[in-house]
């Protein structure tokens, strides 16, 4: 079932669209890749969302109920560029904006003291925002937005600025609240992280929807009629008008081939007079990533 | 309302717990008090200062012992001493001067010279001259020979010092000074304008911080564009009431206590003392009883400046000038906020600072006009009009202003400041989640009536 449903909306700057009648699902308890191209209406329709702004049409539905104004309290957002007032101290910080969400102090308190312990923020208590470094404030920007528990969690580039390890850090405590029940909207360009955490995504190109659904099958229908398989030792699949070589590759005793499927679509037939010619180590569709399918899709459609 | 609240409550804490609110707090009133209690302080002690002045007459010398000894200014009268001689030893023999009169002095003005290092007081200038004058004018009328002239002259002498006294509606009369009264139009107006233009720039400066560090992207998915903007705007009015309330009781606080340690010291029977005790002939005796006499009525000229400060409505005062730096506030706040939410960076506010600041700097204008002639007509309009009443009016009370003037004044200041409140929630709600595009008043016009 959806959590989150968007209908149809439409946003208009002037003559400009930002938003022209998109659509997106977001079923419960998963993670969602907004994706697109820079200017491409991702942050107005994050923005619509969080009622920041209003659609000029189109319906959005929370929990299969129109969405309120009120709802924002059940939603957490991470805005792609941070907002904390930099001479304000970390630990009073966070504590206004959980009130501001709606938290009762003592409550607010408690889970505050749970999230620095779990992210090691302890020693930053104290401290002014402006003394942090721009992950370290990230850090805070993002406890700030789990704080309330929300049911629904916008996120906005969350990784830009983070080293290798705080990433990782950031990417388990995503999951780690999927797992909790949360549904988490991300949106990124670090597409990597999109095939690691979403389980779908929605392509939005010059204000439109288009492409989306589950990640793992958008993966597989743009993989085509291409292959991969394995050989132990030397080994090779000769063209025999069926396919195609696009790459042959020998390491440490294993020849790695990709090739494109001919005229010929049975992989079992291939298959069969593979094992022939070697042992055949495995044998996979070659998916694409999720950065040539953003990268051919944006370009094709343009 | 909740919302607001935390949001107010952010707004005061951060800035009261500020260093420079603290200091400013505390230091303010001290200035103040020292500003009041200074003066008196001075004027009591400067007469310490001691000048012995040579007086040197031609043959003649018609003027011999005219000059009588004050309290600060010792004459001792030489003959046949040079002048040139004497210009160059004066000071060591311990004169502050050589005054040299000319027995011309009787038809020509300036036929009398002071010699001195520095530059003499006025105030010693002028009771030379003073007697000199009532010296030649007496000389003057013997030579028309009247009979019993030193009895009609000590009938004739007279002293005039103007007793002001203000009435109110019910009849009473209260002792005043135009002075006191003066001063707190000038000191009402001014903080009235400090306090508007100060706190109404924090207000925007804070708009503006919240703007560029996109924290209003956070605050506005949880609470709506307006709850943040009044939050703002009251939170800081808070500060400014408290800062004005410790300000005033402060001050109250240490002119008390200065008054009572300070000028309760100083009271006549010690000052008579100071005179020197070695003046021996009588005329010089009736000098320094006159002398005595002048101090205590200067004394009592200040135990009367302060119960005349004391007698000040300052109810009314106090009253109405919250009632104006709230509603002034709120007024110019809302303007600020709304150029605020306009604007990407502090830099470009000047555009649109112009034309707020014109009628706030007016106003000033006015209101220093209104300590001279605080009945003119275009002080009047202008404690009217609700941009320039509130310091207009700050200026005006002290003098006293018709029941309903002020109501009429402070009526309309609450209709405009519900209504500019209302037109900045509107720009503001549209402009805080704008960036990147120069803002036109025309754009702003714009915003003003978008719907919803």
């Amino acid at each position: 079932m959806a959590l989150f449903e968007a209908r149809n909306v439409t946003k208009q700057f002037g003559s400009l669209y930002a938003l022209n009648k998109v659509s997106i699902s977001v079923p419960e308890q998963s993670i969602f890749g907004l994706l697109g191209p820079n200017g491409a209406g991702k942050t107005t329709l994050i923005r619509i969302i969080n009622h920041i702004t209003g659609p000029d049409s189109g319906e959005l539905f929370l929990d299969g109920r129109k969405l309120k104004p009120e709802d924002v309290l059940s939603i957490g957002y991470l805005p792609e560029e941070r907002g904390l007032y930099k001479k304000m101290k970390v630990g009073e910080q966070v504590l206004y904006f959980a009130r501001l969400k709606g938290l009762s102090k003592a409550e607010a308190m408690r889970r505050l003291k749970y999230w620095f312990r779990k992210l090691d923020m302890v020693d930053w208590w104290g401290k002014k925002v402006e003394e942090l470094s721009k992950g370290m404030q990230q850090k805070v920007q993002f406890v700030t937005t789990i704080l309330h528990e929300p049911k629904l969690i916008i996120l906005d580039e969350p990784f830009s600025g983070f080293d290798p390890v705080n990433t990782n850090i950031i990417k388990n405590e995503i999951l780690f609240l999927r797992e909790r029940g949360a549904t988490v909207i991300l949106s990124t360009h670090n597409m990597a992280s999109v095939e690691e955490l979403c389980d779908n995504i929605a392509l939005i190109n010059k204000a439109k929807t288009i492409l989306e659904g589950r990640v793992d099958d958008i993966r597989m229908q743009w993989a085509g009629d291409e292959y991969e398989i394995v050989f132990e030792g030397d080994a090779t699949l000769s063209g025999n008008g069926n396919i195609s070589i696009l790459d042959r590759q020998f390491e440490n005793n294993r020849s790695t081939i990709k090739f494109k499927a001919g005229h010929e679509k049975d992989t079992n037939l291939i298959l069969s007079e593979a094992v022939k010619r070697g042992k055949v180590i495995s044998f996979n569709p070659a998916l694409p990533s999720m950065n040539d399918i953003f990268i051919r899709v944006v370009e094709t459609r343009s | 309302m909740n919302k607001i609240s935390i949001i107010i409550n952010r707004e005061y804490i951060t800035r009261v717990s500020k260093k420079s609110f603290i200091l400013m707090t505390i230091l303010a009133p001290i200035l103040m008090a020292a500003l009041i209690i200074l003066p008196t302080v001075v004027m009591l002690n400067q007469e310490m200062d001691y000048k012995k002045i040579a007086v040197i007459g031609d043959e003649a010398d018609l003027f011999r012992g005219v000059l009588k000894n004050t309290k600060t200014l010792e004459f001792v009268y030489l003959d046949g001493v040079n002048v040139n001689d004497l210009k160059k030893t004066f000071e060591e023999a311990g004169y502050y001067g050589i005054l040299y009169i000319s027995s011309e002095l009787v038809n020509t003005p300036n036929a009398v010279q002071l010699i001195s290092k520095k530059q003499p007081p006025i105030a010693d200038l002028q009771y030379m001259e003073n007697s000199l004058k009532n010296e030649i004018e007496k000389q003057k009328l013997m030579a028309y020979n009247i009979e019993n002239l030193d009895e009609i002259m000590k009938k004739v002498e007279t002293k005039v010092s103007i007793q002001t006294q203000k009435i109110d509606d019910s009849g009473q009369i209260k002792d005043t000074s135009t002075g006191i009264a003066m001063f707190l139009a000038y000191f009402g107006g001014f903080l009235m304008y400090m306090l508007v233009f100060m706190f109404g720039a924090q207000v925007m400066r804070g708009v503006i911080e919240e703007k560029t560090s996109r924290v209003v992207e956070v605050i506005v998915s949880s609470v709506k564009p307006v709850q943040l903007m009044m939050g703002k705007i009251i939170g800081i009015a808070l500060v400014g009431l408290t800062q004005f309330l410790i300000w005033v009781l402060l001050t109250f606080a240490i002119v008390g206590v200065l008054k009572t340690t300070v000028l309760k010291d100083k009271n006549i029977t010690e000052i008579s003392q100071t005179v020197p005790q070695n003046l021996m002939d009588k005329d010089q005796q009736a000098a320094v009883q006159e002398q005595m006499v002048q101090t205590s009525s200067q004394i009592s000229e200040f135990t009367k400046m302060f119960e005349s400060a004391m007698n000040q409505p300052w109810g009314l005062i106090i009253f109405s000038f919250i009632f104006y730096f709230i509603t002034g506030y709120f007024l110019y706040a809302s303007i600020f906020a709304a150029i605020g939410s306009a604007v990407d960076n502090e830099t470009e506010t000047q555009q649109f600072m112009l034309p707020v600041t014109i009628p706030i700097i007016l106003a000033l204008m006015v209101a220093i006009g209104t300590m001279q002639n605080p009945e003119s007509s275009l002080s009047f309009w202008c404690s009217i009009i609700p941009l320039t009443s509130p310091i207009v009016m700050a200026a005006r009370i002290p003098f006293g202003v018709p029941a309903w003037q002020l109501i009429l004044s402070m009526a309309l200041m609450v209709v405009t400041f519900i209504a500019f409140v209302w037109m900045a929630a509107k720009i503001y709600r549209t402009g805080i989640l704008m960036y990147g595009k120069k803002t036109s008043w025309k754009e702003m016009w714009k915003w003003l009536r978008y719907s919803g």
